[in-house]
């Protein structure tokens, strides 16, 4: 949480000597402040202000990375505790866990899939971000080596001080993997662990009280990183243990709290009730999400999910207007017209490209907004349709002049027609589904 | 389909004979907390009340230790609010001029959902199942095998889904019977009356979505149902006065729906209002978007009207229905099974934890109501309600 400029003069010796260029400390208090100016532009400051006022500059969540091989997953820096206020920043790191007692065939078949696992949602390609490792009696150096043989990604190490020895003797040069999970009997050599191996740790509490005492313990025994992890199982457990971990950090400037929090989704045993947990812990302020089970037809909503509440909402997800080929189309291909919503755009275009129809996509600029949202808001009318169709130079695309409005839209086949009078206006399904059958039957 | 879901734990032996079994009454279980309403005023003999089923209960790990626990050092930030949401009841039993069986409770909050800790938020959020009058079309395959033949009568369909958990029934006129004629008042108001009788369940009915058929079908309905404290919808800024008037007349209650905009929202609320429906007899429906298709909008007016209320802004202190069923099974990712990229796994499992994630998460930022779709997401999403009201 930010002082105020008259916060910071109070922290200031008030004498205006001007030795820091500025002819008051209360105007070098407000500069400071505004982020224009360095502390270390006052010479006179006490060593008890300054590090009262290096403090307060830090930000509320502690930002943190994890790091392997290319791969990077960030966390922390948060500064809202809801998207509407500004936007979160940090995307969620999703970990699918394997465990020491599993056969190495078994980890690595179960890594493969979930390492490659990529799913395209509005042109991007979403993926997960790493591999949890979790002592179970096994022999936990070699799970670390048979997971790295196939996956690269960045890694959460769980297990003993001595067994998070072996495993780390095993990643390569640079690499950040968190590790844990510290608790009230081990805490001392695990950080003593995690200061030498220079990686976060996560520390584990059944009470706030004691996560609070843990995260202080560990930061005085020198470990800068830390990651808090609520021991909490059930949808209200966690949700109120996030919640009040966000806000003391955010709303209290509560430092034993400012750190991203990591959530174990998948200790209910339920797959069912995993993918909720999990739901909730995006949504609800985790920072690294551990998930036991993978499969497509579950990561794929909970990335989604994750792209949506981390979506900043003053921007929507927007395409470049213009004209697009869809399938090499020519001169006797249809013009599709749509708006330039990243989520609009894509559901019409996958659907062509999928069914190998051809035809040219002219996504008019509607600012950012869905067909229908842009039409009530007067973003997507004939006449702006036309004035795309000009500017992109869509005539000089065709020889056959065909348009192909959105059936939601019917109404503005009309006023179109009078627009673009040498070109024949189509009106097409509702749905994006339905257009490639419109492209056979009706279309030809 | 349906040995899909047995697979996945989603439904016991007796459902699933309900589903394969037809449209023959008594394979279908009877409501778990669902008496069996009483005779309506005017009509022929009630149903016969089948022999209640427990709901069934998932193991439950053990539960977690208190995180806020008596005599906590840490001084924690609270967050004390001054305004209140309204308290609505939804349906009416004899006693006050109704036949329902099971008078359902929403709102009351003067804290953000589930913040135990922040204040009072003594109803939890309650599940509607959505049914037609008739077959509807056009809808996912998989919702076609999951309800099976009770789709071809509402009364039947309204009994399934009182078995699946609903605490609702959110019913959906249609324009059109199966021939294409178009609907009448006479047949609404037969199709009400089946599923009134059928369940004791609170009822919300709304229109085919077109004013004018909207105000020819609910005006009969709401006149021949009059004291059930029905909920009537849908309400929109270019079509409330009818329905809104004979609510009014007849005691029930009204859905008011906006494109997810706290301001549109508050100036619908003023305009019912102002017709003299007290507040606490309109539902608002801030509108929402499928996981994918908008969510995230419908998510943050969610909140955002619900910080309003809380903060003492009287417009906004409604409690709150959406339609993440509707909006997850117009996704093509709910609708397809084939020809979708392989990384989008098993269709069916997809489709219900697309409808699951939508529900929940809009659950807890700030729905009321709930109106679903598919048998199984009913029943994960009562788990995750379960679980958010333990405390
Ligand atoms: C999310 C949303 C918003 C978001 C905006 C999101 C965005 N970036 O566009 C917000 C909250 C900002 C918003 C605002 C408004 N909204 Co709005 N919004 C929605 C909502 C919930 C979803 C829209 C969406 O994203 N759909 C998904 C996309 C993919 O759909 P689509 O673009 O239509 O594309 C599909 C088809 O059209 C088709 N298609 C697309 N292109 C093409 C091309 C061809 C050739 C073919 C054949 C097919 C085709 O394929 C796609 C998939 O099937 C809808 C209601 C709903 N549930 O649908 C209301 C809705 C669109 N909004 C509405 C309104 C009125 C508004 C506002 C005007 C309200 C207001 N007065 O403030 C504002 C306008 C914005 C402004 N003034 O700045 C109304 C429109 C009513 C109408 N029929 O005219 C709707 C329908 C809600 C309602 N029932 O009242 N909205
Ligand atoms: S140098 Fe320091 S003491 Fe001098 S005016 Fe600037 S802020 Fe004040």
């Amino acid at each position: 949480m930010a002082l105020s400029g008259i916060q910071i003069y109070k922290l200031l010796p008030q004498t205006n000597c001007k030795d820091c260029g500025y002819p008051t400390c209360l105007a070098f208090a407000m500069k400071l402040a505004a982020k224009q100016a360095e502390l270390a532009l006052c010479p006179h400051v006490s060593e008890e202000s300054a590090s009262k006022l290096s403090a307060a500059a830090q930000p509320p969540v502690r930002p943190m990375a994890l790091r392997s091989n290319g791969f990077e997953v960030k966390a922390g820096a948060e500064t809202v505790l809801f998207r509407h206020e500004k936007t979160f920043v940090n995307r969620p790191g999703l970990f699918v866990r394997v465990r020491d007692s599993d056969s190495a065939d078994a980890i690595q078949a179960k890594v493969r899939a979930a390492d490659a696992y990529t799913v395209d949602y509005v042109g991007m390609d979403l993926t997960l971000d790493g591999i949890a490792v979790q002592a179970d009696g096994g022999d936990f150096a070699a799970a670390v080596q048979a997971v790295r043989a196939v996956s690269q990604r960045p890694l959460l190490l769980f297990a003993g001080a001595e067994a998070l020895k072996a495993g780390l003797s095993l990643l390569a040069a640079g690499e950040i993997p968190l590790l844990g999970v510290a608790d009230a009997e081990n805490w001392q050599e695990m950080a003593a662990l995690a200061k030498q191996a220079g990686a976060p740790l996560a520390v584990a509490g059944a009470s706030v009280d004691a996560l609070v005492d843990l995260a202080q313990k560990v930061k005085e025994a020198g470990v800068a990183d830390i990651v808090l992890a609520p021991a909490q199982r059930s949808l209200l457990g966690v949700l109120k243990a996030n919640t009040i971990i966000r806000r003391m950090a955010l709303k209290k400037n509560f430092r034993p709290l400012g750190y991203p929090i990591l959530s174990f989704p998948g200790d209910w045993g339920d797959p069912a009730r995993e993918a909720v947990l999990a739901g909730q812990a995006i949504a609800k302020y985790s920072g690294f999400i551990v998930l036991d089970h993978f499969a497509p037809e579950v990561a794929y909503p909970l990335l989604v999910l994750r792209e949506n509440i981390y979506t900043d909402p003053q921007k929507p997800i927007q395409v470049t207007p213009g004209i697009y080929e869809i399938n090499n189309p020519g001169p006797d291909d249809p013009v599709l017209v749509t708006t330039n919503f990243s989520i609009t755009y894509f559901s019409v275009a996958n659907e062509v490209e999928g069914s190998g129809n051809k035809a040219w996509m002219l996504v008019a600029d509607a600012e950012g907004m869905s067909v229908l949202t842009a039409w009530a808001a007067g973003k997507f009318d004939a006449e702006r349709i036309a004035k795309d169709v000009k500017r992109f130079g869509v005539a000089d695309k065709v020889g056959r002049k065909r348009i192909v409005l959105p059936g939601h839209v019917a109404v503005l086949s009309g006023e179109l027609e009078e627009e673009l009078p040498d070109w024949e206006v189509r009106v097409g399904p509702r749905e994006a589904v339905d257009l490639p059958k419109f492209m056979k039957q009706v279309l030809v | 389909m349906v040995a899909a879901l047995a697979e996945l734990g989603g439904l016991d032996e007796a459902t699933i004979q309900a589903l394969q079994g037809g449209v023959g009454l008594p394979a279908i279980p009877a409501a778990p907390a669902a008496p069996m309403a009483p005779p309506l005023p005017p009509e022929p003999a009630p149903v016969a009340a089948a022999a209640a089923v427990e709901p069934e209960k998932m193991v439950e790990p053990a539960p977690d230790a208190e995180w806020l626990p008596a005599g906590v050092q840490t001084e924690i930030a609270v967050e004390k609010w001054s305004g209140k949401v309204k308290e609505i009841a939804l349906g009416a039993a004899a006693a006050e001029g109704g036949s329902r069986g099971a008078v359902v409770k929403i709102g009351g909050q003067t804290a953000m959902p589930f913040m135990f800790m922040d204040g009072e938020l003594p109803n939890a959020p309650v599940i509607a199942v959505e049914i037609a009058d008739r077959r509807p079309d056009g809808w996912s395959e998989l919702l076609y095998q999951a309800w099976g033949d009770v789709l071809d009568d509402p009364a039947a369909w309204a009994k399934a889904a009182a078995a699946a958990g609903a605490n609702v029934l959110y019913m959906r006129l249609s324009l059109t019977d199966a021939e294409g004629q178009p609907n009448t008042p006479a047949k609404a108001v037969a199709a009400v009356r089946a599923v009134l009788q059928a369940t004791g369940l609170p009822l919300i009915v709304v229109g085919p979505g077109q004013a004018e058929a909207d105000n020819d079908l609910l005006v009969p309905i709401s006149e021949a149902f009059k004291g059930e404290r029905l909920a009537l919808g849908i309400c929109e800024d270019k079509n409330y006065r009818t329905i809104v008037a004979t609510a009014m007349a007849n005691g029930h209650l009204v859905i008011a729906r906006t494109a997810m905009d706290v301001n549109l929202a508050k100036q619908l609320n003023i305009l019912i209002s102002d017709m003299g429906l007290p507040l606490d007899r309109i539902l608002m429906d801030p509108t929402t978007g499928a996981l994918g298709y908008g969510f995230e909008y419908g998510y943050s007016v969610m909140e955002r009207l619900r910080q309003a209320a809380l903060q003492g802004d009287a417009m906004t202190q409604l409690p709150m229905i959406v339609n993440p069923g509707e909006e997850a099974w117009k996704t093509k990712e709910a609708k397809v099974g084939e020809g979708v990229p392989a990384a989008w796994g098993d269709w069916s499992e997809r489709s219900i934890t697309w409808e699951t994630l939508t529900s929940t998460m809009l659950i807890e930022s700030g729905a009321d109501i709930v109106v679903l779709r598919h048998p199984e997401t009913v029943k994960r999403t009562r788990v995750a309600i379960d679980d958010l009201m333990n405390q």
